[in-house]
């Protein structure tokens, strides 16, 4: 079969995999740099073909709470938003990990804090990884670094979330989101009907108590303290198998490697052009792309051998504190990245590369 | 309904209007098709009381979650259950948003003036003057604005297909009450957009009164203010 | 002359006490006992259960379903 191939942009990547991976709604919020996602989708019509319900909502705390309503029927729903629409939608986010309702949500990230800028961040590492909202919860956080992957990682984070049962953060960033590439669609999934959700979902998806059984109730309150004890085992059981399992990271000349750049997303592909710069100086440099933020591929980085490891993020230095967790004492750990919106070059990452690791 | 004993104070309006409801879905031969949704504050675990699938929604956010389930499962029928402090305040936005959008969904909203379930203080819903956790000397329009009337906000938007007042405290007013259900939950499945139906309600716990009392206060004070509708 | 007589089954480990079926039931047919249920509530009871028309007002706002009312139609 011919492979249909697009010019699409990451924001409309994301857009046209939804339609395409059987997704069941859309509820977002207009902000930059990620409109174009909602825009793409209205423009697509998919209730016209798929059925897919595209609806733009009042706020982002109302667009998080649509995908819980949407999720607890057990349908795959996808919300969409930037830095500050996801720091609304912490509190959405964590009645789902606390009711265990599958759904993924996309961070096209800005600089910050406040209301910071429209250009490309990665300051909001801690927030997927940490803190997505209050208690005791983990998402999977997936970090795409091209509009393919941007494609690509709507159908795995649908099929996480079900796996697990838990919302999956699928953590881009303006520049990814902004910028086109060629992408490789794949062929379109059907949704899944409603005879095979009340079939394959009913044990814990509203459906409508058929006659006879028990219903459903999809919560996340208990108010006796030992059941919700219970409830926090239960999940923390489940991030444990997530850190077993889900890990997933990329290498780049780390074999023979003195150095290594760890970055993600953006940040990864302008280091890559750092890393082949380093190389022609001569110099043994590795680039080590962490896919999933959380889990983070700690033992993959700790079974590297380099002395130095420098952790390249748009932010003051988040993910330096997992490479740190990773390599220990055993080698050097420095940080470089820029803020508020200004993205490096591969020659300032080379710079940095060179002048923190320089043995005095 | 399920047979199990009410967390509620005694004389709280909640379970009689949640009586209403399980009899409207059993009449209709609904309860396989309903979906409730249940806010936070005491009605939190009507889950517990009414034999259909629930979701417990957010501080507020019921009628955001009602749109998804609704528009996502348009062969359901939809409801919310809200008290005034989760409808009228945090949920303010949510509630006009999707009455405005016009959802096909049921909004049911008790109103008795108080947060009942954190120890009753003040509402948005409040009557001037009235003593609360939060207002000892009494509502002052000045200090606190004024007292709000949801229902006729809602009822002005474009979306919204029926809006009506009822009160569950004498017998009388239980018959009306429960022919509004009916013809809200009718409204929904017609598809004719958002119907909302508030109860004037006590809360003898959070208004310091016997429930007796409470239901003569409700009829001297709330009446006035929140007048029921003729049907 | 056909009379509609009525017959009402409390569960008094269910009442509460609240005593808004008091004021619904317009023959004075109930009261709170004096007694306590196991919840410590006065519960109520049919005090003049001959006066009962089986008009269902009482059990219509009873908030916990305390209340069945049987309606039993005699000549007279």
């Amino acid at each position: 079969m011919e492979q249909e191939i697009k010019l699409l942009k990451g924001n409309e990547a994301v857009a046209e995999a939804a339609v395409r991976c059987g997704c069941d709604g859309y509820f977002g919020y207009p902000i930059t740099p990620q409109s174009e996602i909602l825009e793409t989708l209205m423009e697509l019509r998919p209730w016209e073909t798929t059925g897919m319900v595209v609806l733009q909502a009042e706020s982002e705390v109302a667009a998080i709470n649509m995908i819980y309503g949407g999720a607890s029927t057990g349908k795959r729903v996808l919300t969409s938003s930037s830095s500050p629409g996801i720091s609304l939608m912490g509190e959405g986010l964590s009645y789902m990990a606390g009711a265990e309702l599958p759904c993924v949500v996309v961070n096209v990230s800005r600089g910050g804090p406040g209301l910071g800028t429209i250009q490309p961040g990665q300051s909001d590492y801690f927030l997927a990884t940490r803190a997505g909202g209050h208690g005791d919860f983990n998402m999977i956080v997936l970090a795409p670094n091209s509009v393919q992957e941007m494609y690509d990682f709507i159908f795995t984070a649908f099929d996480l979330a079900f796996r697990y049962r838990n919302p999956v953060m699928i953590l881009s960033d303006g520049v990814i989101g902004q910028m086109m590439e060629k992408v490789t669609l794949s062929p379109a999934l059907p949704r899944r009907t409603q005879q095979e959700i009340a079939r394959d979902l009913r044990s814990w998806a509203l459906t409508g108590k058929p006659a006879g059984e028990r219903r459903n109730i999809v919560t996340s309150v208990q108010l006796d303290p030992h059941v919700q004890e219970g409830v926090n085992h239960r999940l923390q059981a489940k991030y444990k198998a997530m850190r077993e399992n889900e890990v997933r990271c990329e290498s780049f000349l780390c074999e023979d490697a003195d150095y290594v750049i760890v970055a993600y997303g953006c940040s990864a592909r302008i280091s890559r052009k750092a890393v082949e710069l380093a190389r022609e100086a001569g110099l043994r440099v590795g680039l080590f792309r962490p896919i999933t933020l959380f889990p983070f591929p700690y033992a993959e980085l700790s079974a590297l051998n380099a002395r130095g490891f420098l952790s390249v993020e748009l932010s003051a230095g988040q993910m330096v504190e997992d490479v740190r967790l990773s390599v220990g004492c055993r080698a050097r750990v420095e940080h470089f990245g820029r803020m508020g919106g200004v993205i490096h070059s591969p020659n300032e990452v080379f710079e940095a590369l060179t002048s923190k690791f320089t043995d005095k | 309904m399920l047979d199990v004993l009410m967390h509620f104070c005694p004389g709280c309006s909640h379970g009689t209007i949640h009586k209403l409801i399980a009899e409207v879905i059993d009449e209709m031969g609904m309860e396989s098709n309903a979906i409730g949704i249940t806010p936070v504050g005491c009605a939190v675990l009507a889950y517990n009381y009414i034999d259909i699938d629930w979701v417990q929604a957010a501080h507020g956010r019921a009628c955001a979650v009602a749109t998804a389930v609704k528009r996502l499962n348009p062969e359901k029928m939809v409801f919310t259950y809200q008290g005034d402090g989760d409808l009228a305040a945090i949920g303010a936005g949510e509630t006009i948003h999707a009455a405005n959008r016009g959802d096909n969904i049921v909004v049911i909203y008790v109103n008795n003036a108080v947060y009942g379930m954190t120890g009753g203080q003040m509402a948005p819903t409040t009557l001037l003057g009235m003593k609360t956790a939060t207002t000892p000397q009494g509502r002052d329009a000045k200090l606190h604005g004024f007292p709000f009337k949801a229902g006729e906000l809602i009822s002005q938007l474009d979306g919204v297909c029926y809006f009506t007042r009822q009160s569950v405290h004498t017998p009388a007013a239980v018959r009306r009450a429960k022919k509004a259900l009916r013809r809200a939950f009718d409204n929904s499945m017609e598809g004719k957009g958002l119907s909302f139906v508030e109860f004037v309600a006590t809360c003898s716990s959070g208004w310091k009164l016997s429930p007796v009392e409470a239901n003569r206060w409700m009829d001297e004070n709330m009446m006035p203010f929140y007048p029921l509708s003729k049907e | 002359m056909a009379k509609v007589r009525g017959t009402l089954v409390i569960d008094k480990e269910r009442c509460k006490g609240c005593g808004v079926c008091l004021g619904a039931c317009p023959f004075k047919v109930i009261e709170l006992n004096r007694e306590v249920n196991g919840k410590g509530y006065n519960y109520l009871y049919a005090a003049h259960p001959d006066l009962c028309t089986g008009c269902a007002g009482c059990a219509l706002v009873c908030p916990d379903s305390c209340i069945t009312v049987y309606r039993e139609r005699t000549e007279q």
